[in-house]
């Protein structure tokens, strides 16, 4: 009860909301494997808390999926075994960087998006604006100040 | 008695935030310089009563009122003073007080001191201010009033949630405060600019120096935020892509756009529509966290059915507010008038490029912390977007940014020239150079990219270096010269130089910590050490202590060299709380430089044993450390004569308007 306090409990700032998580009865006396073990816990959503890997949490549940990543690597499973294992019993929900599918082009697609529709817009605008004022000031300027103007455009020190 | 005249008070600052709503702007439409100039004794007035309620609540909380629920829901007698006062704000419905109270704390500034400004557009400005002050308080009032009584008051009180009960509340959530409610004004000043139909470089001079400072206040709370989080969770983590933290990351990404785009547009009259934009969207940003953070959507899709009333509150300022800036932007942005021109490679070129990059990672962001919740309301999938995605997203989009933002400063307005620059910047590429080959031959362990971080943050760091040294010509001139040069510098250039330089220390400290930290976890008994980097951390073993509302478990560990030589004694505890019955660790801290030995304190197990953390956090500190330099730099840039003096009157003033003020 006690744990579910602390992990229920919303606060409306950043502020962290475990007690303990990797436990030192949990760890693998083995160095490589538990050194496995932590990496794909922090690649692991704990379900029942607000956005924390299973390394970060004190909830119970986290601490049974701890051991069960644990048990599986002791058993000789690959990374990539574990985490098919704990995706089909737990679904996608599990994985803190969702894989790539349908369900998430959108989402890693979106910053590559931004930026390339961000610098596609400079350039039109910058292009446009180019030739408008270009247009604007051959009508409005007189030689020599179109001359000046050339100059401060193509090469002339304009600092 | 005292309750009920705060619950008052705030209803006469909802009315007066009415008036200050509407009766400028029909001045404004009427040209009634008399309507017009309703709006700053107004805004002073609605001040006034919100800080009495404020005040008010916050007596109920030092005077212990148990009869007001709020009260009686979040503190507790034998809390001390600075914990009961603080607790104000560590609830939801204080949390609100204290964001309107700094709203109507804004505006009667712009009021008080904005005596400089065009009557027209400080109408304008108020009134907008005026409509987002009437719509939160008119939330307070009707969804989270913190005045109401409980019939049968109650003995005593079920005390603030111990993780809250910490110094952190009484900066952190002020500060960011602060930050998010002071891009109202940059906000207020966009509509004001639009409902007018006009807006010149000035604008950017009048909004500059309150962009300036929401800024410098969201870099320092959200740097506090993150602190506080490092020593209260028990493991020393700084940073989590919580939907929270992101939720402050945005406003301050947009803000930080916004703050460099003003630059341009102040100095060059040019991206004035988008200066506009960004001050729409960064505002946006933070009401859109306000909402993320308030209704709990977040947390659980269920806490709206909790409370709906809240959630659907907050979404519905939050629709009017963005989709109408939106709709008036969309509709009156193309009669804005375009400014300056610039060649791509200059200092605009590169203000324009950060702004890119800055947005593009706001996006980011932005598209990270919500699509879950789009997903599952769409096709009822449940993902989850953590840190492993921002890492892998967020960080290609910031190496850029760092890589060309030395060249900023560097460059000339309307047209740069980058082999110059880059000349100047060579002896800063070749200290990052020597740092990374530093790096790669001293330090073993770690990923192999983390050297080139180093080289970044130190290529950014020097590059800020250069700017001053280039503007004051030290290696140039004789020393006495360049001091005087030094000193002859406008401040903001020390502030930018500041501020850059800043973001360069952070990332050293975000890399030190992240690559080379390295943390022990085992259950020792008395008189057994750990061996952590260059330290050996001796477990005494544990006493009991009594705090005024808790009880300490207390470890005791000294921390000595490996040949013997005592260097400090580290005293963690396991917190126990009995109002809620709830438990907390309370991690140790020893400083050596800018890094850091942490431990925290499990469960003692039954054979006498303590589960015990042990972490060695190198160059941890620099993380804050280089928010301290960006808000150092923001406050010079503030402090700069131009800002100072405030900005020329445009040549044509109304001067009717003008002598009717």
């Amino acid at each position: 009860m006690k744990y579910l306090h602390a992990v229920v409990i919303l606060i409306a700032l950043v502020a962290p909301t475990a007690l303990w998580a990797v436990e030192p009865s949990e760890m693998l006396s083995n160095p490589v494997l538990e050194a496995r073990a932590r990496a794909l816990s922090k690649e692991l959503r704990c379900m029942v808390c607000q956005n924390e890997s299973i390394d970060e949490s004190a909830a119970p549940l986290a601490h049974d999926i701890r051991v069960l990543v644990r048990r599986r690597l002791v058993a000789g499973d690959s990374d990539q075994q574990v985490i098919n294992f704990l995706v089909a019993r737990y679904g996608e929900f599990i994985l803190l960087k969702p894989p790539l599918s349908w369900n998430t082009v959108a989402l890693w697609g979106m910053p590559p998006a931004v930026l390339l529709i961000g610098i596609v817009m400079i350039v039109v605008v910058l292009r446009r604006r180019g030739t408008q004022l270009a247009a604007e000031q051959a009508t409005n300027l007189s030689a020599s100040e179109e001359a000046r103007l050339a100059q401060l455009l193509h090469g002339g020190d304009s600092r | 008695m005292i309750p009920e005249l705060g619950h008052y008070a705030l209803m006469l600052a909802f009315g007066l935030a009415l008036i200050q709503g509407t009766m400028p702007i029909v001045g404004t439409r009427t040209k009634d310089p008399v309507l017009m100039s309703v709006a700053a004794p107004v805004a002073l007035a609605q001040f006034a009563f919100v800080a009495i309620a404020f005040l008010a609540l916050a007596e109920c909380y030092v005077a212990s009122d148990f009869s007001v629920l709020n009260v009686f829901e979040n503190s507790n007698s034998q809390m001390p003073l600075i914990y009961r006062l603080t607790s104000v704000w560590g609830n939801h419905e204080g949390s609100m007080m204290l964001w309107i109270s700094i709203l109507a704390f804004f505006g009667a500034l712009v009021a008080a001191f904005g005596n400089n400004l065009p009557v027209v557009l400080k109408a304008n400005a108020l009134a907008v201010q005026g409509w987002i002050a009437a719509a939160f308080e008119l939330f307070i009032l009707m969804t989270s009033n913190p005045f109401l009584r409980i019939p049968d008051a109650p003995f005593e009180g079920r005390d603030l949630n111990p993780i809250l009960q910490d110094p952190g509340l009484a900066f952190h959530p002020p500060m960011l405060y602060l930050g998010y409610v002071g891009f109202s004004i940059a906000f207020s000043f966009a509509i004001a600019a639009l409902l007018e139909g006009r807006i010149d470089a000035a604008w950017a001079r009048w909004v500059r120096p309150w962009v300036l400072v929401a800024w410098m206040c969201l870099t320092l709370g959200i740097a506090g935020g993150s602190y506080w989080s490092y020593y209260e969770l028990g493991w020393g983590g700084f940073w989590f892509w919580d939907p929270v933290e992101n939720a402050s990351l945005m406003p301050w990404l947009a803000g930080t756009a916004l703050l460099h785009s003003a630059v341009v547009m102040e100095k060059r009259a040019a991206l004035k529509v988008w200066t506009i934009l960004l001050a729409i969207l960064t505002f946006s940003l933070s009401l859109m966290g306000t909402f993320l953070v308030r209704s709990g959507v977040l947390t659980s899709v269920h806490a709206f059915a909790v409370d709906p009333r809240r959630g659907i509150f907050i979404l519905a300022i939050l629709v009017l507010f963005i989709g109408g800036a939106l709709s008036l932007y969309a509709w009156r942005a193309p009669l804005l008038k375009q400014g300056g021109l610039f060649a791509p490679i200059s200092r605009e070129g590169a203000l324009v490029f950060n702004n890119l990059f800055l947005t593009s990672a706001c996006a980011t962001v932005l598209v990270g912390t919500l699509y879950p919740l789009a997903l599952q309301a769409l096709t009822g999938e449940k993902i989850s977007v953590g840190p492993p995605f921002f890492d892998s997203t967020f960080g290609p989009l910031f190496v850029p940014l760092m890589l060309v933002m030395p060249f900023g400063p560097l460059m000339g307005w309307k047209r740069g020239d980058l082999l110059g620059a880059a000349q100047r910047l060579f002896a800063a590429a070749m200290l990052s150079a020597v740092a990374i080959a530093a790096t790669f031959a001293l330090v073993r362990g770690g990923p192999v990219l983390a050297p080139f971080g180093v080289g970044v943050a130190v290529f950014v760091m020097m590059g800020a270096a250069t700017d001053i040294a280039e503007r004051t010509m030290i290696l140039r001139l004789p020393f006495r010269a360049a001091a005087r040069r030094a000193i002859g510098l406008p401040r903001s250039a020390w502030g930018t130089a500041f501020a850059h330089f800043g973001i360069g220390v952070t990332l050293l400290g975000i890399i030190g910590v992240t690559a080379w930290g390295s943390e022990r976890i085992a259950a020792i008994k008395p008189g057994q050490s750990l061996t952590i980097s260059h330290y050996r951390v001796t477990f005494d073993g544990t006493f009991n202590r009594a705090g005024p509302n808790y009880q300490d478990i207390v470890g005791h560990f000294t921390v000595r060299r490996p040949n013997g030589q005592f260097v400090g004694v580290l005293e963690p505890s396991h917190r126990t709380f009995p109002a809620r019955d709830m438990a907390v660790t309370e991690a140790a801290l020893m400083s050596r430089g800018v890094s850091q030995i942490y431990v925290s304190l499990g469960d003692p197990n039954p054979d006498g044993s303590v589960a015990v953390r042990l972490y060695y956090k190198p160059h941890v500190l620099m993380i804050w450390l280089g928010a301290v330099f960006m808000f150092f730099g923001g406050g010079l840039s503030l402090s700069d004569r131009r800002l100072r003096i405030g900005a020329p009157r445009p040549a044509k003033t109304r001067a009717a308007l003008q002598a009717a003020e």
